[in-house]
């Protein structure tokens, strides 16, 4: 048999049909839903009378719009907010879906919520109305986002008519140096392959840099454990599969990175500075520096942030909060600085309050909320306002992403706590760090 | 997705230039417009904060706010157009708002199978033939009158005639409005069959989410 890529052996598992050379009906094994990418899909779903073919394979999660105040309880003013939430919540009790409501206490963000709780596991196909549900592939499933006239068909079909992709491998040799994080080499990745260099492709990602994330064998069986745990150990592309692209970076050059623009391509390391329009990307980068309020040349450490975001599905698990208290224990949030903390989901929130997480970050002068998107998007009532400048841990860096004319700075979660102490955009590794 | 349209092969139409990498699907709907739960009022979010000041003025120069620029249909974009959120109101938005067709040399993947499942033609072009349109269009002087034949996959300016290339799939469905549902559910037994399958290969992907509710009911004492 011919070798083949991981990629490929999860979309022979999950093909129902082949539709024609590019399109296969594909299984999804966990199909995610959240409160503002669904409605229109179930709307559709119930107006033709349809019903969800196979409701156990599907959970809903009210993440984006929820509003994140340390209160008991929480009430979405917004009314059309408050509307999505209630409709969620009545198109999963009419279809029989689990739903992390607004005020259960394991809520969170969808993708935070769905590891945690074991529903992704290896060799899975998993689908989301949600570009990020690429995350997936850390715990060896195939993730990725779809629309929501997808998520119609996924509710009544639970396949997709898929596109195939091609196969790309990134390999990352070499071990990351202290202070940097899978954040920064991510960062740096981009900024080397552009936004678009993994367009229409799959990545499997390998070397010795990069460790998969144990999935969590709950609600499995004593008895099927074992026969699980050999099978997703079989979970690997074959010795001489062929690629379509490769590529190979080495981790132990990796400084902690920033961007500087509005793309997430448009980093550089802390030790570098804002480029130069020219080249291909001119006019790309001289509209980046005209919203950003940066100039050629200019340092991006020292650089004064208005406010620091720690949170979304990116970097809110206990790891990434552990990593912020390590850096600012014992020390303060700037006084020109308003920083938060939103942790990925209400078991994180718990888990870090048992450790004194949250009392080292609430000494130290940040708001430790509760969990959901928040400024990921600033779909919710956490907005920035025009011109503030906020060192985020989130993945996007668009215009406006956060709030109409705000400018965000992507990095890792030592980064922006470091960042928050000191007032301005800081290299983490001055201030004293380990890996642990 | 049943609601069949009668599409012709051919669009005809006045096109505008927005020639910016990687426009992605916040700004070309804004968060403040995706808190409906049905899919109206959309043409107003599109591209706010390009079209609009803070103070909610229109930005005159904006292309698509000059009153020769009224109409259009079509839009010639930069590389990478739509990225980032999976949004499918951007789509809708876009539709809406009166564009039938978007031209650029790459797309967010996303965005591609959300603009085909809702019959707004993505035409893919090479960089160098989007700049020739960019050129063409001169800086938005005058609005480009644009044809793009779907029976025959060619964009027609006045000076140029590019060829573009569609999956057979993705032309049918948008000259005949496949329901795509509909079909794959012809497939029901088979899907079915599968999981039957599939699960009893790995019990442990059967019901994954339904395994949470009991979990989440303890949440819930009351």
């Amino acid at each position: 048999m011919k070798p083949r890529t991981l990629y490929g052996k999860l979309i022979d598992s999950h093909t129902v049909v082949m539709l024609d050379e590019q399109n296969v009906l594909l299984f999804c094994d966990l199909h995610l839903m959240n409160e503002y990418t669904s409605p229109q899909a179930f709307a559709g779903l119930n107006d033709e009378g349809r019903d969800v073919l196979m409701p156990g394979q599907n959970v809903a999660v009210v993440s984006h719009i929820i509003p994140t105040h340390p209160v008991q309880h929480r009430v979405i003013h917004d009314p059309a907010s408050a509307l999505q939430a209630s409709n969620l919540k009545v198109n999963c009790l009419r279809h029989h879906i689990p739903l992390f409501d607004t005020n259960d206490a394991l809520q969170g963000i969808e993708h935070i919520i769905a590891p945690e709780h074991g529903m992704i596991r290896p060799g899975m196909v998993v689908m989301c109305g949600d570009s990020h549900t690429t995350t997936y592939g850390a715990l060896g499933a195939l993730g990725f986002g779809i629309g929501t006239s997808e998520v119609e068909h996924v509710l009544a079909t639970q396949t997709l008519v898929y596109r195939l992709a091609q196969d790309m491998r990134i390999r990352v040799d070499g071990q990351l140096p202290i202070g940097t994080t899978a954040k920064d080499l991510i960062l740096m990745i981009i900024s080397r392959i552009s936004a678009q260099g993994a367009r229409g492709f799959v990545v499997e990602f390998c070397g010795s840099a990069i460790d998969y994330v144990l999935a969590r064998a709950l609600d499995i069986d004593d008895g099927m454990r074992d026969r699980a745990l050999s099978l997703w150990a079989t979970l690997r592309s074959d010795e001489g599969a062929v690629f379509d692209v490769e590529h190979v970076f080495d981790a132990s050059h990796v400084a902690p990175y920033v961007t500087w623009g509005t793309s997430p391509d448009q980093a550089v390391p802390i030790t570098g500075t804002v480029p130069k329009a020219q080249g291909a990307q001119r006019a790309n980068i001289e509209q980046a520096l005209r919203y950003t309020g940066l100039s050629a040349g200019t340092p991006l450490e020292g650089l004064a942030v208005d406010h620091v975001f720690i949170g979304s599905c990116t970097n809110a698990r206990i790891e990434d909060l552990r990593a912020v208290a390590t850096i600012v224990k014992g020390r303060h949030v700037a006084s020109t600085v308003r920083a938060m903390v939103v942790p990925g989901s209400g078991a994180v929130k718990v888990q870090a309050e048992a450790e004194g997480i949250s009392k080292i970050l609430i000494d130290a002068g940040f708001e430790w909320r509760q969990p959901g998107c928040s400024m990921c998007l600033a779909m919710n009532d956490d907005v920035l306002e025009p011109g503030q400048r906020c060192a985020s841990t989130t993945n996007r860096n668009f215009e406006g992403r956060q709030g109409r004319g705000a400018i965000t700075h992507l990095m890792s979660p030592a980064m922006a706590a470091a960042a928050a102490v000191t007032g301005h955009i800081t290299d983490v590794r001055g201030l004293g760090v380990s890996n642990d | 997705m049943t609601e069949i349209s009668t599409r012709t092969s051919r669009l005809e139409g006045i096109a505008a230039s927005l020639p910016i990498a990687n426009l992605d699907t916040d700004q070309i709907m804004p968060k403040q417009f995706l808190r409906g739960i049905d899919k109206k009022g959309l043409a107003e979010g599109v591209l706010w904060d390009l079209r609009f000041q803070g103070d909610g003025h229109p930005r005159a120069e904006f292309v698509l706010n000059q009153p020769k620029f009224a109409g259009t249909s079509v839009l010639i974009a930069g590389a990478n157009f739509g990225c980032g959120s999976s949004r499918e109101h951007a789509v809708w938005g876009l539709l809406q708002y009166g564009v039938k067709a978007v031209i650029a040399s790459s797309f967010g993947e996303i965005f591609y199978s959300n603009a085909m499942n809702n019959q707004l033609l993505a035409v893919m072009l090479r960089d160098d033939e989007v700049q020739a349109l960019f050129t063409e269009a001169d800086l938005n002087s005058l609005p480009l009158p644009i044809v793009v034949d779907v029976e025959d996959l060619i964009v027609q300016s006045p000076k140029h005639r590019f060829s573009f290339a569609l999956s057979d799939r993705h032309r049918r469905m948008f000259l005949d409005g496949l329901d795509l549902i509909g079909a794959s559910l012809a497939h029901q037994a088979e899907i079915e069959a599968f999981a039957e399958r599939h699960w009893s290969a790995h019990p442990w992907l059967r019901d994954v989410a339904r395994r949470t509710t009991a979990r989440l009911d303890r949440t819930h004492p009351a």
